[in-house]
């Protein structure tokens, strides 16, 4: 019963509405935030502040979003009591909401420093972060269509897909020290560089977090599986 | 906010006007007291009903809330010894002054009771009965009437072919429709419900709270209820007595998440006591 979405309406029709109209938002939200991200990585690519500088200001109505859902879950709660289901749709409406606005605010830093970046000498390391933010806001476009249609196989893998946004965040980590190793003055655009390439590869993460949401919403149950993380910058001592 | 935010916010649709601001005063109670013999059961009771829209009362057991509710069509003045004093004026009339004609006032004011009451008779005739008391209709005409009712009350499909038989032989939930549909066949503007789901299962009670939603286009509703969810589920606006006192009244959604007296915060959220 919990595998598949209720087709049944529920007897009091606004009911319906509201949770139709919180879903509607959080897409909204959540294709706010590829937008940004989208715009951060061309702002990279163009070496253009003043796209950036529209990314920073423009992560005000990812903000301003998650307060109405916010609200909106709170009065859901309240007036509505949900159960069930309807439980697992509200709370994940919130937790999907705080994710997207995570995602947000990591797009808008990746604009600042791009900014920054872009008082520096070009860096040809910058050419690889666009790509890691294609595969990033990939991951997020797709999550978010899969919990429109509640559809918990495309969210596991959309979460299985982050193994690739690790790889190459490591990848590109080693690269950048290679950069700073053979001198000393590439050392602040590279720092800028993985600052950046470190928040898209944290997009990722938040893209997966959706991801175990949405299956969590259909099935009622965490999805647990162990993940191959293939991050292990942390653990890099050369 | 910025500027972008509410431009976000306004193509959203996401923020909800004060309902306050938007709705006309329907039923206004100054300086209304009532009393049972000697029992002072409402304290200067000072509260507007808006218009087309539900207000549910709710409030402990004796707070008082029926009997405000009983002040509205005086259904209190049938009993002697009870005496409603102060004014409540519907439409900018004092209905508790004597010389407000009570066949007027049950004409504009239905209501509908805990425990369905259909009459023994067929079900067309639950409907007629009433009308009959006030118009005189043709055949057809009456038809159109009843159905227009027990249509609106939702519970036309259920009984139009059945309509010859007995309101006995009908659910517990689809009586109290029923009832609604005498009620509304009357074409009141205001209909109060005093407790009209607690004898019902959840579906029935669900069916009525949808029906409230859509009666609310046509009537004013004042519905008083010891289910504090249900007030949260299917009011605009809801007043909280106490010991014959009206404590707070305001939005539903204000009232549930963030209400101004802590009276009103301990009763709901059941710390009372």
């Amino acid at each position: 019963m919990s595998g598949t979405p209720t087709t049944h309406e529920h007897i009091i029709k606004s009911y319906d509405t509201e949770l139709t109209r919180l879903l509607a938002e959080i897409t909204r939200m959540g294709h706010l935030a590829g937008e940004q991200l989208a715009m951060a990585a061309a702002a990279v690519e163009e070496r253009n502040s003043d796209l950036a500088a529209r990314v920073v200001e423009g992560d005000n109505a990812i903000d301003a979003l998650e307060h109405d859902i916010s609200h909106d879950v709170l009065r859901l709660l309240a007036l509505r009591q949900p159960i069930a289901r309807d439980l697992r749709e509200v709370l994940a409406a919130l937790r999907i909401a705080a994710d997207i606005e995570r995602i947000g605010d990591y797009a808008a830093n990746v604009a600042k420093r791009a900014m920054a970046l872009n008082q520096t000498a070009p860096m040809r390391p910058a050419a690889s972060l666009p790509h890691l933010a294609q595969i990033a806001g990939g991951m997020l476009r797709d999550v978010l269509d899969a919990y429109r249609r509640s559809d918990a196989v495309a969210a596991h893998e959309v979460w299985k897909r982050d193994v690739q946004l690790d790889m190459l965040y490591t990848a590109m980590f080693r690269e950048l020290l290679t950069y700073m190793m053979e001198d000393p003055r590439n050392i602040t655009p590279c720092t800028h560089l993985l600052f950046m390439a470190k928040n898209i590869e944290r997009i990722g993460d938040h893209a997966t977090n959706i991801a175990e949401n949405v299956y969590f919403l259909v099935h009622a149950k965490p999805l647990i599986e162990e993940r191959r993380k293939a991050d292990d910058t942390s653990l890099l001592v050369n | 906010m910025t500027n972008l935010n509410l431009a976000v916010a306004a193509s959203l649709n996401v923020t909800t006007p004060s309902e306050q601001a938007t709705s006309v005063t329907k039923i206004t109670a100054r300086n209304l007291n009532f009393y049972y013999d000697r029992f002072h059961a409402l304290k200067d009771i000072r509260m507007d009903i808006p218009e087309k829209r539900v207000t549910a009362i709710i409030g402990p057991s004796g707070c008082g809330k029926s009997t405000l509710l009983r002040v509205f069509n005086r259904i209190y003045s049938i009993y002697p010894k009870l005496e409603a004093r102060g004014e409540v004026m519907l439409d900018g009339e004092n209905i508790l002054d004597p010389r407000y004609p009570l066949n007027r006032l049950r004409s504009k004011v239905g209501m509908v009771f805990q425990k369905p009451v259909p009459f023994p008779m067929s079900i067309y005739d639950n409907i007629a009965y009433g009308i009959k008391h006030y118009e005189k209709l043709n055949r057809a005409d009456m038809d159109v009437r009843v159905e227009q009712a027990l249509r609106q009350a939702a519970i036309w499909d259920e009984a139009k072919d059945k309509l010859k038989g007995s309101a006995l032989g009908l659910s517990g939930g689809q009586q109290q429709r029923l009832c609604i549909a005498r009620a509304i066949a009357l074409k009141p503007e205001v209909i109060l419900f005093d407790e009209p789901t607690s004898a019902l299962d959840p579906i029935a009670t669900g069916k009525i709270e949808q029906l409230l939603e859509e009666l609310k286009k046509e009537f004013t509703i004042a519905i008083v209820t010891h289910n504090m969810q249900q007030a949260a589920r299917c009011s605009d606006f809801t007043a909280f007595m106490y010991l014959g006192e009206l404590i707070e009244f305001g939005e539903t959604e204000t009232m549930f998440t963030r209400p101004s007296k802590q009276q009103t915060e301990d009763y709901i959220t059941g710390r009372f006591g």
